[in-house]
């Protein structure tokens, strides 16, 4: 395998496919002929990681001399780009009068010492950036932390020092939409929380917040356990976890109060999709929505109206389309727009941070930039598909790429919108990118080759998130490297309360830390992947920017495409509730928006007389199996009496009330056990 | 009978002191000296169509326009109407009138037969009043019994719109009768007035599709029904009870968001929508981008919205307080008239009505303890028109034909009762207004034409008067004296597929047809699913349902990758074996290539 690799080195010996059109054009896709996955994609990307871990720590030291050796040496981890950057300089480090030399790693002791496994790390010149401004300066890191920055640093001896050579240092990328374990159909996705960190890793993501999808009926304590318990065992970047609310009901109550309270956990997603199995109504919404208020979490969106969309998914497929075009016939736009401005009504009336997660469409962005221009507190998220590709591959004729298209909300098809959307991320409508990495095979795909409905839905992202807004919203002039950090993970960290820990670099933050390449430049394809699944939906694109070194918790875990990662190696991240950056706003809204009634005098007037009318029973559900022209009908005579009354009224459903039980206290309820 | 008796002559017209509410007979019984009745000439009058402003006289014969023309020649013994200096406007078209919906078993104050008076009075001549189903009623049924006591009462023209509080698909015979058989091409839905009335977004989908095969109209109420009520158990919770809490309940998002979505729903079914009662400046700018978009969607301000604002809901007098009380309420924000008058003007929205639909103080009084119980209404019908000429005309936002395509012809287009309606043109309907630009009246609940004891523009002076009002040929206000006959007004049925909204939704329905893409086989390696459960039947609404609590039976999806429980998501799709496909392999070039 590794003989394959380096074969493609050399230009002259590229594979046919590889070498006809990269070089013509920056964006070209290559064709792998019908239905046929990309070659070698097949093959086994497992790692061994018995023998890994022994070789990490000692090839620790000397890996700048050895990179080609380690790779020589077969050892699959290392298999990202430095293939892709042949020629680039960074593979020229040897040259010292190179304007941008490559990261260099240094002992400043010959021999390895005990500190080294301490984790002591001196960054040495380069330009930190953050999210507000950019300094030259040196970054010493100890025990996982970021001990210091600043010039002239007094560091303790036997330091391993990291020649950043002027290149950008950033804070970590945070992603905060992974789907990692995510089931469809009792399908798990094909990357796990191993290579699904370790292909973050790869693109520079530092941290991941998973989601939590608990299935309706199950305990989301019991999910949020599984998952932790997984990741725990598995991620090798620290992790965090969204937990999905799959149905409203009392007994979730209390199990929101515990993941938020003991739990560490501040954001929680409601869907408005996926009728009958997910969905809520706008009733539940209101309700989960002033309860998750109360607990001050974040509320974490997927909007598109459900009802429409079951209602064209029957259309699409009564006449006759099943391929993976059906899906966004089946998902437009307006679906999405329309319940993006559902949900930022019902965020305004609870005065609740929303969060729209997977931003797909230009409509939608407006929407949210528009509700932001109003002064809603909602944000939202684009995600690396969104960022980059459009929706005309769900017309592929290749089966199992319109397939790996296969998301919620579907790609737009018009092909103006990754610009737009880089263009409103970049001026600050949106916010976030995730990544919304849910990779499954072309064979789990193929579970819907015959009805697109039964397609599992995911693309990838997470390790070409980073490289991507470089590429496309850096490179091309909109937005400057400090926005590229906010977006990339300090915003992020912000909505989610893992600031300053994350997300910034400076004394105290973990030392999550990325040195950026902006120079180098690799073409995606699914063989150099680190991401498992065996199709990329970026293949064949050129992605310029990608992380020379990234240092997870202190340890150097990628460099120059060698992958060093650690099974196991991310910790749990808890959030606090009630994060700054969120709730600030809704705290002092809650208080000037307190809504007074009138002091009036009694009216002391004639009153008409209402008789009593019987309760109105609550609509069956289905009222499809109930015509009322088969129905005897009660027949109100109108004009017997003005007062006769017969069947149900408007009000019904209010409770005559004699006296109004108030459970809200007048001065704002601060804490949660006042929600009853 | 009623026509013979009716005719009043000017010259003969009694003095000031005959009351001019004489209710008794609802005419004056004054006869003319020429029994030949049904002969009118209109003279030296301008006529205003919507298109275009002339001065000619027009004769009306048998309740018909005849001839407009300059030196008619016209039968002897005819009736003269001296327009001189004054405009000839077709008569209003109210699109929107609730005189005989019943709230929590109280029917309105006025009826059909006040209300059509008062709406004459106010230079309207026709009506299309709400036929409000009750669930599980049929709606035949209560079609039926609206067109009785309207075709008993009312004084003026009308005609019906149906509210369909509950939609399934059992309903589709008797929209069919209905719209080919009795002349309704309307329903309204309600997107409120959750668990009474609220129809799921599913519902209104469905609803649309099958009124956009019948060629009907369709009407929403706009308004988030789970949030409004949420917040109305908030407000009562925190003690607010009186008719601030219904607008508080009631906020402008609350209106735009449902038409947002009504918006949407209409554009996926590819249905006309005619959002009624559009309160809000957002809710209007919603309608106005839909437009542009190319959705074919209407908007309606109304009367009280175009001239008044939500302020009074503040009022220190409870039944001020509880006269305004409507849904969707009107908006707090003052320049909220001015707004909506300035979109009327440009076409952005295309018809105004009244919402009309009064009830007594003390009516109103049932909900002095509780807001939500207040019935639900406005008086409106009565001044519209003035309303109308004196916010947007006098103030020079529109010209004198964009009032008449407000208050009479873009109404008469899309229900399709055009050229009946709404144009003064040779073979029209006679009714016909003698628009006096100059006059000016006072509104009071003193003497208006109403029953109410509170009117919500009470105080307001309106420029623009209607002078002289023919209904059906029949003069009914002439000097300030109502002549009118109770259940002389016809009902007029209005055919489905409307030209004015119904070319556009053909062409596109043409169109629209989505395609797929034909493949090959997929012959790569295919995961393994077992044990798929049996599908359930999809239900039509889940938004009327608590909280589903059907999915007990746990999945543990970590015991095995392929143990599968409970119901899935796409349950209801069945399993094809073989792919059709419908688009013919030589069709769209830009998807081939794509490949």
């Amino acid at each position: 395998m590794s003989d394959c690799r380096r074969q493609w080195n050399r230009e002259d010996e590229l594979p046919v496919y590889l070498a006809g059109p990269i070089p013509t054009g920056q964006n070209l896709r290559k064709t792998y002929g019908m239905f046929s996955s990309v070659e070698g994609a097949f093959e086994s990307k497992t790692i061994d990681f018995d023998q890994y871990a022994v070789g990490r720590r000692g090839s620790r030291t000397p890996r700048s001399g050895s990179r080609e050796r380690v790779l020589d040496a077969g050892d699959p981890v290392g298999k990202t780009s430095s293939e892709g950057r042949e020629g680039s300089p960074t593979d020229s480090h040897g040259e010292t009068d190179d304007v941008r030399p490559g990261v260099v790693v240094t002992q400043s002791s010959a021999k390895e010492s005990p500190d080294g496994e301490s984790g002591r790390l001196l960054i040495k010149g380069g330009r930190v950036v953050n999210d507000d401004q950019s300094l030259y300066a040196d970054v010493y890191i100890e025990d996982g932390l970021i001990k210091q920055v600043g010039e002239n640093l007094s560091v303790p001896g036997g330091v391993k020092v990291i020649e950043a050579n002027g290149r950008m240092v950033i804070p970590g990328g945070v992603d905060v939409n992974t789907c990692l374990m995510k089931p469809h159909l009792g399908a798990q996705p094909a990357d796990g929380f191993l290579q699904g960190t370790r292909a973050a890793l790869a693109g520079g993501t530092t941290m991941i917040i998973d989601h939590v999808s608990p299935e309706p009926g199950q305990s989301l304590l019991e999910a949020f356990e599984c998952w932790q318990e997984a990741a725990d065992k598995k991620a090798c970047c620290d992790y965090s976890l969204h937990v999905d609310i799959p149905q409203w009901n009392e007994t979730v109550k209390d199990e929101l109060e515990l993941l938020v309270q003991d739990k560490g956990i501040n954001s929680f997603q409601v869907y408005m999709a996926y009728k009958d199995v997910y969905q809520l109504s706008d009733s539940e919404l209101y309700e989960a929505l002033s309860f998750l208020k109360q607990l001050g979490a974040v509320v974490l969106v997927h909007a598109e109206n459900g009802d429409l969309v079951a209602q064209e998914q029957r259309k699409i497929l009564r006449m006759g389309i099943t391929g993976p075009e059906g899906h966004p016939l089946s998902r437009p736009e307006e679906l999405e727009a329309e319940a993006v401005f559902r949900a930022i009504t019902l965020g305004n009336r609870v005065n609740c941070p929303m969060y729209i997660t997977k931003v797909m469409s230009k409509s939608a962005a407006d929407t949210i930039a528009q509700a932001r221009r109003k002064g809603s507190v909602v944000f939202g998220e684009a995600i690396t598909a969104s960022l980059v590709t459009d929706g005309s591959h769900y017309w592929s004729k290749n089966w199992a790429k319109a397939a790996a298209h296969v998301t919620s909300p579907p790609l737009s098809p018009d092909p103006t919108t990754p610009d737009h959307l880089n263009t409103l991320l970049a001026c600050g409508d949106l916010q976030v990118v995730g990544s919304a990495h849910c990779a499954y095979s072309p064979s789990q795909k193929a579970i819907g080759r015959e009805d697109f409905t039964l397609i599992p839905e995911g693309t990838n992202g997470v390790e070409e998130r980073m490289g991507f807004v470089w590429d496309r919203a850096v490179a091309m002039g909109k937005m400057d490297e400090n926005q590229f950090v906010a977006v990339t993970s300090t915003n992020a960290a912000k909505i989610f309360n893992l600031y300053p820990r994350k997300g910034r670099i400076a004394p105290g933050s973990d030392a999550d830390v990325v040195i950026w390449d902006p120079d180098s430049s690799k073409t995606i394809t699914a063989k150099l992947q680190q991401s498992t699944s065996e199709y990329n939906i970026f293949e064949g694109l050129e992605c310029r920017g990608g992380p020379a070194l990234v240092l997870s918790q202190g340890r150097v875990v990628y460099e120059e495409g060698e992958l060093q990662a650690q099974q196991g190696a991310g910790q749990f991240i808890p959030r606090k509730h009630f994060p700054d950056y969120a709730y600030q706003r809704v705290k002092s809204r809650n208080q000037a928006q307190s809504k007074q009634g009138v002091t009036r005098g009694l009216y002391d007037g004639p009153v008409c007389d209402v008789v009593p009318t019987p309760k109105y029973i609550t609509p069956s559900p289905s009222a499809r199996t109930s015509p009322t022209s088969h129905q005897p009908q009660p027949i109100r005579n109108l004009h017997q009496s003005s007062f006769s009354l017969s069947g149900a009224q408007s009000d019904d459903y209010i409770p005559r009330r004699s006296g109004h039980r108030v459970v809200a206290p007048p001065g704002g309820r601060s804490n949660i056990t006042s929600l009853g | 009978m009623a026509f013979q008796n009716q005719k009043s002559n000017v010259r003969a017209a009694v003095g000031p002191t005959e009351p001019s509410r004489a209710r008794s007979t609802g005419r004056t019984g004054i006869n003319s000296v020429c029994f030949q009745g049904n002969r009118l000439i209109i003279k030296g009058g301008k006529i205003v169509n919507d298109d275009q402003s002339f001065y000619a006289d027009v004769y009306v014969e048998d309740g018909t326009i005849k001839q407009i023309g300059e030196k008619l020649i016209v039968p002897s013994c005819v009736k003269m109407v001296d327009a001189y200096g004054q405009l000839v406007i077709p008569g209003g078209v109210d699109a929107n009138t609730n005189l005989h919906t019943p709230q929590r078993g109280m029917h309105p104050a006025d009826d059909f037969y006040q209300g059509t008076r008062a709406a004459l009075s106010g230079g309207t001549t026709t009506i299309m009043d709400h036929v409000l189903v009750e669930p599980g009623t049929s709606l035949l049924t209560a079609f039926n019994q609206w067109r009785e006591t309207a075709d008993q009462k009312a004084c003026c023209d009308f005609s019906l719109h149906l509210d369909i509080t509950r939609w399934h698909e059992g309903l589709c015979e008797e929209l069919e009768t209905l719209i080919k058989d009795q002349g309704v091409n309307s329903f309204l839905f309600f997107m409120a007035y959750k668990d009474k009335y609220q129809s799921s977004d599913s519902q209104l989908y469905e609803a649309f599709g099958v009124l956009r095969d019948l060629g009907a109209i369709a009407q929403v109420h706009a308004e988030n029904g789970d949030i409004i009520d949420e917040e109305q158990k908030k407000l009562l919770f925190l003690g607010i009870t009186g008719p601030e809490g219904h607008v508080l309940s009631h906020p402008e998002e609350v209106e735009t968001e449902a038409v947002y979505r009504a918006v949407t729903i209409a554009k996926q079914a590819n249905c006309p929508l005619y959002v009624t009662k559009v309160m809000s400046k957002s809710a209007a700018d919603v309608i106005a981008k839909a437009r542009k978009k190319g959705i074919v969607v209407y908007g309606e301000p109304i009367t009280a919205s175009l001239a008044t604002d939500g302020s009074h809901y503040w009022s220190k007098d409870w039944a001020t307080a509880a006269a305004f009380v409507m849904s969707p309420p009107l908006n707090r924000d003052p320049s909220t008239p001015q707004y909506l008058t300035s979109l009327l003007a440009c076409g952005d929205l295309q018809v105004t009505s009244s919402a009309q639909a009064s009830f007594s103080t003390a009516q109103k009084a049932v909900g002095k303890d509780d807001f939500t119980l207040i019935p639900e209404g406005t008086n409106g019908i009565e001044e519209r028109m003035s309303v109308v000429w004196d916010r947007a005309v006098t103030t020079g936002k529109m010209d004198e034909n964009e009032f008449v395509a407000v208050t009479s012809t873009n109404a008469s287009k899309l229900f399709n009762i055009y050229p009946r309606k709404g144009r003064i043109a040779v073979g029209s309907d006679a009714d016909i207004v003698i628009w006096n630009p100059k006059e000016t009246r006072t509104v009071s609940a003193k003497t208006h034409n109403l029953t109410v004891e509170v009117n919500i523009l009470e105080g307001l002076e309106l420029r623009g008067v209607a002078s002289v009002v023919i209904s059906g040929g029949q003069v009914v206000l002439e000097d300030g004296k109502l002549n009118v006959a109770k259940g002389s007004g016809h009902f007029i049925p209005r055919k489905g597929f409307p030209d004015a909204v119904y070319k556009r939704i053909r062409a596109r329905s043409k169109m629209a047809e989505a395609r797929g893409v034909p493949r090959g086989n997929y012959d790569g390696p295919v995961h393994d699913v077992i044990s798929m459960t049996t599908s359930v039947p999809p239900t039509p609404t889940t938004r009327g349902t608590t909280c589903p609590k059907t999915q007990a039976s746990l999945r543990n999806l970590h015991q095995s990758g392929f143990t599968l429980a409970g119901t899935q998501i796409d349950d209801h799709i069945p399993r094809r074996s073989a792919q059709k496909i419908v688009a013919p392999p030589g069709g769209r070039s830009n998807i081939t290539s794509l490949s």
